[in-house]
């Protein structure tokens, strides 16, 4: 990069707007343009996840072999894991808050706008590397995602490229969390006390510490994976006085983290959603504070819950079958706390409302299964069953999945300056509700019923209910294309949005006009009660 | 912490991102086709290399630039130390990761093997290893890799840890020359430092080389090679990296770069040292002398 005065005074103080052309998207610095590339990846990277997800669901539509090869079944189930997690759910979380928690600190930009860019156009790279395993002779990882030895070990040669590619994305994580720490400590307007930060970015702060304390040990798991593969080491052997549950213990301690890391930032939107259309402050500030960071300290104590079959001692059962379950306490005040927002609030039920009071119940839902999973005898029973499936699914897909929809209702006026077409939208949130729950509520019974999941085959007994969720799959991937349609009418036009856009909407990143300025914030905004979400 | 603002400082148009981001993207696709045996994959290794050490040489070069420019202010110099401190966090994970594989294989899966723990934890060795009998230094119940001696905790370790305690120490002696504005002082003792951490993997390379010619000790010398050179290993690669940060300091003093008040560049590098040096204490406790 030539450097001259010039620039120098150009970086200082300049107010045009963004770069004219297609290397403006390569070379920005500017939050706002880095937020929009992290949205549009994880929609594009949603419906190749989703893509996979239907060719799974069109297997399970009855009991036998029916158009793909279990292989290629199996790849699909990894593969649809990989990209729903670090394709889909962390990049968009990321790019709301490379979007919002700038204006909402009313600081000027990210702390690190270079190492901004590089987070995101890293990530292309590394999916092209991931997804190009699945067109290679030895055909994708089919281990699942979470590639436990030694069964990962017997992959093709993508094996090595699946590895690199999680060691790609997971520079990008640890690059992006450390850029967001940075900003929320140090780029608050003056006068912002960590306590009157808004929700979102407090929640945000909390699960970019977790991110760079677990992505490193995910990136050693893997790395012992490929050096057992290529370089003779007996991590995860046995016969070397190794052992492949070591393996999942690693994984684990960052894998349990990691699915705090998918739900934390969504705990944040909804804690400001259903306070602006309830008309009054979060109730228990303080208390969703503590809470938030309750849940991220047990979350490093609690990993080994996904191993209970696995045949540890005893008191290490108990000791992650009880931690697990006091993870409920923290997350059942967060779930008071939201209810009690609403409690005697003049409520309204625009389309971010009412996808963020559909999260608050289907989310308990997949919590209250949770805790079932919790019990260690119980779990016994459930492991690797449909029922897990029907768990984990129930708070990502109506969880997290919903608060991401919630949220660019919620600030897609504020990005683009429409509104978005408020009937089509209250239409999506119903359609995709009843189908959601077609497509996952059957999964409790069959996994009950002992259904083994990452299995392309099933006993006739449980035909109808597969066909039934197969059937809300459609219907719900399908119903996703209303919001493609909704996002790109509110971007060609619509009814103009006041800078408040929502009546009485609190927070620094409701003063600024809608659609936001390319720069805000270059002189740093006062402090009011008025600009204090809390 | 939220100091006011005199004006935050944007940079513009940065163009190396997206250089660094195509040379990761050639040098993982090339190591994994060479892992796969592609001599095109090696080649495309060595290439992805050189992008991103052009691409750290053209970004580092871009910010020294602004910085002896004077075009930050303290805000951005705080950011900046937040960044390599959260930077060296992640990087204390990393290690815990192969620490706690040392720990658990030593603690746990070692024991089980021969037959201690009850309640299934004994079953492997009752149905799969029978009259095995678990012994650390372990290179499990097939013994994998033909047999070893164990890297003893006098000869090299102990010189090695004196060097890197000396280096640490030398360091701060160059920091202090450096807040009392003393660059030639602070030069001096950096290129000792420098000399140290050079020294210290010289002495590894010997050690290394005795491992596999006189004591048998390889990668593949079951668990206990496994975390000995995946452990030393990346130490050794860490301490690579912060010679070669703190060398790139000692260029910019020479060239008259630091003031007593200005010299974040060598306080990171400094920082990323001790790190290496608590990094080896750990591994001389844990790998060496228990």
């Amino acid at each position: 990069m030539s450097y001259s005065d010039a620039d120098a005074h150009h970086g200082d103080h300049d107010h045009h707007g963004p770069a004219p052309g297609l290397m403006r998207w390569v070379t920005t610095t500017n939050h706002k343009d880095i937020g929009t590339l992290y949205l549009w990846f994880s929609l594009i990277m949603f419906f190749i996840g989703g893509g996979m997800a239907l060719i799974i669901r069109a297997e399970l539509w009855a009991p036998g072999i029916q158009i793909v090869d279990p292989m290629f079944f199996n790849s699909m189930t990894t593969m649809h894991a990989i990209v729903m997690i670090f394709g889909v759910v962390m990049p968009a979380f990321v790019g709301l808050a490379n979007w919002m928690i700038p204006m909402m600190l009313g600081a000027p930009d990210m702390a690190l706008p270079r190492l901004n860019n590089w987070s995101f156009w890293i990530m292309p790279f590394a999916f092209t590397i991931m997804l190009s395993t699945l067109f290679m002779d030895s055909g994708g990882p089919a281990g699942g995602w979470t590639m436990y030895p030694p069964l990962v070990l017997q992959m093709g040669d993508s094996f090595a490229y699946v590895i690199f590619a999680i060691h790609f994305m997971g520079i990008s994580s640890v690059m992006g969390s450390i850029n967001i720490v940075a900003t929320i400590f140090n780029m608050r307007a003056p006068g912002m006390t960590l306590m009157q930060m808004p929700m979102f970015v407090w929640t945000w702060l909390i699960t970019a510490f977790l991110l760079i304390a677990t992505i490193p040990v995910f990136a050693g798991a893997v790395t012992m994976l490929l050096t057992d593969r290529f370089f003779e080491t007996s991590f995860f052997s046995a016969a070397g006085g190794g052992d492949p549950v070591m393996y999942q213990h690693i994984f684990w301690f960052f894998g349990h983290p990691e699915v705090y890391i998918l739900i934390l930032p969504a705990f944040g939107i909804i804690s400001h959603i259903i306070p602006t259309f309830s008309r009054k402050q979060l109730f228990g500030y303080d208390s969703m504070v503590y809470a938030t960071a309750s849940i991220a300290f047990l979350s490093f104590i609690v990993w080994a819950h996904h191993m209970f079959t696995t045949g540890m001692p005893l008191a290490a059962e108990l000791f992650f079958m009880f931690s697990t379950m006091m993870i409920s306490v923290p997350t059942g005040v967060k779930v008071f706390n939201w209810v009690s927002t609403m409690w005697r609030g003049s409520m309204t039920f625009e389309t971010p409302m009412l996808f963020a009071i559909g999260f608050v119940i289907m989310f308990t839902i997949g919590g209250l299964s949770g805790l079932m999973l919790a019990i260690t005898p119980a779990d016994i029973q459930y492991h690797d069953t449909y029922f897990v499936v029907a768990h984990f699914h129930y708070v990502l897909v109506p969880g997290a999945i919903y608060s991401l929809m919630a949220a660019c209702y919620f600030w897609i006026p504020k990005w683009t300056g429409n509104m978005y077409d408020e009937k089509l939208g209250r239409m999506h949130f119903w359609i995709s509700t009843i189908f959601v729950n077609v497509l996952f509520f059957p999964m409790h019974f069959v996994g009950l019923a002992g259904m083994p999941r990452r299995i392309p085959d099933y006993s006739l007994q449980f035909a109808d209910w597969n066909a039934i969720a197969t059937i809300g799959a459609f219907g719900f991937g399908f119903s996703q294309l209303m919001f493609v349609y909704i996002i790109f009418k509110c971007i060609k036009g619509g009814e103009k949005a006041t800078g408040e856009v929502w009546e009485g909407a609190r927070g620094l990143e409701w003063t600024v006009d809608s659609p936001a300025p390319y720069h805000t914030f270059e002189d740093s905004p006062t402090i009011t009660p008025e600009t204090i979400t809390r | 912490m939220s100091a006011a603002t005199d004006g935050y400082y944007i940079p513009h148009e940065a163009k190396w991102p997206i250089v660094g981001s195509i040379g990761l993207f050639i040098t993982f696709m090339g190591l994994g086709s060479w892992l796969n045996g592609s001599g095109a994959g090696q080649m495309a290794f060595y290439l992805g290399l050189a992008i991103m050490v052009f691409m750290l040489f053209g970004w580092f070069g871009t910010v020294v630039k602004e910085s002896v420019g004077g075009t930050y202010n303290g805000q951005v110099d705080i950011s900046f130390r937040m960044c390599m401190m959260w930077f060296i966090f992640s990087e204390v994970m990393f290690f815990g990761a192969f620490f706690g594989a040392l720990f658990y294989a030593r603690q746990f899966s070692g024991p089980w093997l021969g037959g201690e723990g009850a309640g299934g934890a004994d079953v492997t060795n009752a149905v799969l290893w029978a009259g095995h009998n678990y012994v650390w230094p372990s290179d499990g119940p097939a013994n994998v890799g033909g047999g070893f001696q164990q890297m003893g905790w006098f000869g090299l370790p102990l010189i090695n840890t004196l060097l890197l305690l000396t280096s640490g120490f030398t360091c701060t002696v160059a920091h202090h020359a450096i807040q009392a504005d003393d660059r030639k002082k602070m030069v001096r003792w950096l290129g000792a430092t420098v000399a140290l951490g050079f020294i210290f993997v010289l002495c590894q390379a010997v050690e290394y080389y005795e491992a596999y010619a006189h004591l048998g000790l390889k990668m593949s010398s079951g668990i206990y090679g496994s975390t000995f050179f995946m452990l030393t290993g990346f130490h050794g690669f860490h301490v690579c990296m912060g010679a070669i940060m703190l060398a790139v300091v000692m260029l910019r003093g020479m060239k008259g770069h630091f003031s007593a008040k200005n010299h974040f560049a060598f306080e990171a590098a400094a920082w990323y040292w001790h790190f290496v040096d608590v990094v080896w204490l750990g591994l001389f406790v844990f790998v060496y002398l228990f």
